[in-house]
């Protein structure tokens, strides 16, 4: 029952995590490499916030540091990816070095050791089916459920979202029907980075902030990715219980240690069975060479 | 003709997510023919080439190729045993010149086992019969033409060199996607006598096209395709006068 | 306003030396042999010049790791088309096997480097398997992936000496081997594999990279040439590494460290993709420099992040074909 419960909430957080990722990819094809770094810097956001300004309320720390993590995404697009827009070769090494750069500037920076914490929402915790569940966990598990209902309402009935999907889709179809394929992508690594702040404020209180910890992150997102088929959302999510379950299955029999190893183990399998993703669509002829 | 087809294909059919690009598919090649393919746009006409040469995987169907079936083959292996194809985007080898862009399927271990074109040198010296097979296919061997790198080739000498690339693996099969569009009429006039020489060489040509013109003059036999389905097969001139084709195709065109 | 154009112009000299005329006279076999020569003389006197400075000399060894690291990246990056993140893996696993033969199975550096580079290139192809069929993204995700998922599996089983690595390998006989060996490996890779890039089989490499479709449809089985560069990529990344391991005489999971994977990229990326000369030359900017800004710590992986995007972002080409394009060519500014 506990494997349960806990399975649960594991999931939603690695689809929270994951989420930013997808999103990026689907709509502006950029695997975004800075996405761990992202993730980290909203939450050191936040730590600054309420330590260094004296008497910054929580709430609003939160949307600023999220606010600023998704300009900076923004930025990262409007002036570097937007130059190298299609070179895939260029995309990966700038976004995995922008990314490098953030981790490795905020480990210099200080942020070392286990002194950057963030308070939890609201403190104590409930026995839910004879399990105990902390409230922070139980927060993260409806605010991850209605983050996806909100961003399944947002682009399907929205004029951005419909924009999104549409780049996301068919480019070329969408940029002649007058849809600005560098606005939707600096839009898509807006969003994208919003989320990997928002999920960094939900799931940090949780544990310290540090920076091995946005490399951690980073190969989460992936793993999930690539197994639920990069680029399908849907797919993202139903990967990230696989992967959740998988990984707190481990923990529970063999040891802590290993869920990196079951990120990858995944991520090969999937390579070797279904290249294109649980959800991969008609990709086919582009992904399998 | 009691003689056994080069290549026949038997209900083939495929869909993407919703759409259905095939449906049932079947048609039987001659050894020398050249066999033509219309219909208009999104009726699935690449996608059969696709199918053919196992750069897409069919759902349903068969591929026979000289008796053997090929069908879920990987696509080199499709291409060693005998059946090219041009591609209708034309991307060639952009950082090499053009007469290196043919040591690749001279490489190939089809083209060492065919020995190159025209049994050229067997070892080493690609780079001539690479020179010789441009020469063939209609590329000046003393103008700068074949030294040149490929992404600077115009239109028709990519067109051609899609060929040449084919011809470098003396195959018995040609697959021409749509080799005609984009061309001036000038440029038409010069690859029609390839097309020519390739057929009275022996070499069984499968065309996609939407010159319907150009192609009639040289194909035999014709299949027109509408929304994945088949919906005639035989002579041009029988083709040409079906109601069906009319309706779905040329009657637009008002020919 | 009056608009301008820059022209560029072969030099007479260049136009000369194409072909046959090239040695017709010496000015011409200059023109053609110097900056080679220039290069391969600099590179062995190299560790004379640095008697004098006896601390540099110990950079000068892991400037050539990194210029091998480098030339590894760049003939998979820019030849075949494969972004490799984790050049770390390949140091790595070079590394410990070397360690491996030399400190339990006993085998003496000469054996152990050759017979670790084999091993470990086997191991790493073997290893990125999977992600060979496919285009894309992927093998960037695998490789970015292996060095860490290593680097837990030994802490994790403690094998191999767990966090505290293997010690006791064998150093170098004296300080010459140790700079020659690497030296000449490189000068070695670096005319080897430019050949090798020319070659036909090269030629087939490069056509996997501009159209991997035309390619199979060539009736070649790309996932086997793939295999085949990944394999001549992991020898040179694992002979550095095994290298590393006895210049160190350790090997440890900082064999695995973010720096073999960022700055290989970085000389790339500086010295010029696709010229593999380039590769060289932009590790021997950035090592020392790495060297000069060793007070700052990881900050070094900052800096050489923003120098790196600002390549990619403003000078992409690299210093390597700028200085080719200034060698042979003039500029001049026309009115349009």
């Amino acid at each position: 029952m506990q494997l349960l419960v806990y399975g649960i909430i594991n999931s939603i957080t690695l689809s929270l995590i994951s989420l930013g990722f997808a999103l990026v990819y689907s709509i502006s094809r950029v695997p975004n490499f800075a996405h761990g770094a992202l993730y980290i810097l909203s939450g050191y956001l936040v730590w600054i916030f309420l330590n260094k300004f004296a008497g910054f309320p929580y709430p609003l720390a939160i949307i600023a540091a999220i606010g600023l993590t998704a300009v900076v995404g923004a930025l990262i697009y409007r002036f570097i990816l937007i130059r190298i827009r299609g070179m895939e070769i260029s995309e990966i090494i700038a976004t995995y070095a922008i990314g490098l750069a953030i981790l490795e500037g905020l480990r210099w920076g200080g942020l070392r050791g286990g002194t950057f914490t963030l308070p939890t929402f609201v403190g104590g915790s409930i026995n839910f089916l004879d399990v105990s569940v902390d409230y922070q966990r139980l927060i993260i598990v409806g605010v991850g459920i209605l983050t996806f209902i909100l961003l399944y309402i947002f682009t399907r009935f929205t004029k951005i979202g419909l924009a999104l999907r549409g780049i996301a889709q068919d480019e070329r179809a969408a940029m002649m029907l007058g849809i600005n394929s560098d606005m939707t992508a600096i839009v898509s690594l807006a969003i994208g980075s919003a989320l990997a702040g928002f999920a960094a404020v939900l799931l940090l209180p949780l544990g310290n902030i540090v920076v091995e910890a946005g490399y951690n992150v980073l190969i989460f997102a992936i793993a999930v990715c690539v197994i639920g088929g990069l680029g399908s959302w849907g797919g993202t999510i139903i990967a990230s219980f696989i992967i959740g379950f998988a990984q707190l299955l481990t923990e529970a029999f063999i040891s802590t240690h290993y869920q990196m190893v079951v990120a990858l183990l995944a991520i090969i399998i999937t390579l070797l069975v279904k290249p294109s993703g649980i959800f991969g669509k008609q990709k086919e002829l582009e992904e399998r060479v | 003709m009691s003689e056994e087809p080069i290549l026949s294909v038997k209900g083939v059919s495929k869909s993407f997510g919703g759409l259905k690009a095939l449906m049932d598919v079947s048609f039987d090649v001659q050894r020398g023919e050249v066999f033509g393919i219309i219909g208009p746009n999104g009726s699935g006409k690449t996608t059969i080439i696709n199918c053919i040469t196992g750069f897409i995987k069919t759902q349903t169907g068969h591929v026979y190729f000289k008796g053997k079936e090929i069908t879920g083959w990987k696509p080199h292996k499709i291409a060693d045993a005998g059946i090219a194809r041009t591609f209708q985007i034309m991307r060639p080898y952009y950082s090499l010149p053009a007469y290196k862009n043919l040591i690749i399927p001279l490489w190939s271990p089809r083209a060492r086992k065919t020995g190159g074109w025209r049994g050229g040198g067997k070892h080493g010296d690609r780079d001539t019969v690479a020179v010789d097979i441009l020469e063939e296919i209609g590329f000046e061997r003393d103008s700068r033409v074949p030294y040149k790198l490929s992404s600077t080739l115009p239109t028709g000498y990519q067109k051609r060199l899609e060929l040449a690339r084919c011809m470098a693996l003396r195959p018995e099969i040609i697959f021409c996607d749509e080799v005609f569009s984009g061309l001036s009429m000038s440029e038409i006039a010069g690859m029609l006598p390839l097309i020519e020489k390739m057929r009275d060489e022996g070499i069984t040509l499968i065309m996609v096209e939407h010159r319907l013109r150009e192609l009639f003059r040289v194909a035999t036999k014709v299949m027109a395709l509408n929304f994945g389905e088949k919906i005639t097969e035989g002579e041009p001139s029988f083709v040409i006068e079906d109601k069906r084709v009319r309706e779905a195709y040329l009657g637009a065109e008002g020919v | 306003m009056e608009q301008m154009r820059k022209e560029r112009i072969d030099r007479g000299l260049k136009v000369r030396t194409e072909g046959l005329y090239a040695i017709s006279s010496y000015r011409e076999i200059l023109y053609l042999m110097g900056p080679r020569l220039l290069l391969i003389v600099g590179v062995l006197a190299l560790p004379f010049i640095f008697e004098l400075a006896p601390y540099w000399k110990r950079v000068i060894n892991i400037m050539f790791v990194y210029a091998l690291l480098a030339l590894s990246f760049d003939f998979l990056a820019n030849y075949v088309g494969l972004v490799c993140l984790g050049g770390a893996f390949l140091t790595g696993v070079g590394g410990y096997f070397s360690a491996i033969y030399n400190v339990y199975l006993g085998f003496p550096f000469y054996l152990a480097i050759p017979c670790a580079t084999i091993s470990g290139a086997v191991l790493c192809t073997l290893c990125l398997l999977p992600c060979l069929p496919l285009r894309g993204v992927y093998f960037a995700i695998v490789t970015l992936m292996y060095p860490l998922l290593f680097t837990r599996i030994i802490e994790a089983l403690d094998i191999f000496g767990g966090t505290n690595g293997i010690t006791g390998v064998d150093g170098f006989p004296n300080q010459y081997v140790e700079h020659y060996i690497i030296i000449l490996v490189v000068i070695g890779f670096l005319f080897g594999m430019r050949r090798f890039v020319n070659q036909d089989i090269g030629l087939v490499l490069r056509g996997v990279k501009d159209n991997d479709q035309s390619v199979k449809a060539s009736g070649i089985d790309i996932t086997r040439m793939k295999v085949l560069a990944v394999f001549v990529a992991s020898l040179i990344g694992c002979f550095g590494g095994a290298y590393m391991a006895h210049l160190y005489m350790w090997a440890g999971i900082s064999l695995f460290a973010l720096d073999f994977s960022i700055i290989p990229i970085a000389s790339v990326v500086i010295g010029g993709g696709g010229t593999l000369v380039g590769a060289v030359i932009g590790s021997f900017i950035l090592v020392p420099l790495s060297e000069i800004l060793r007070a700052f710590g990881t900050f070094r992986i900052v800096i050489y992040c923003v120098i790196l995007t600002g390549f990619i972002v403003f000078k992409s080409e690299g210093l390597m074909i700028y200085m080719q394009r200034k060698y042979h060519q003039f500029e001049r500014w026309v009115k349009v």
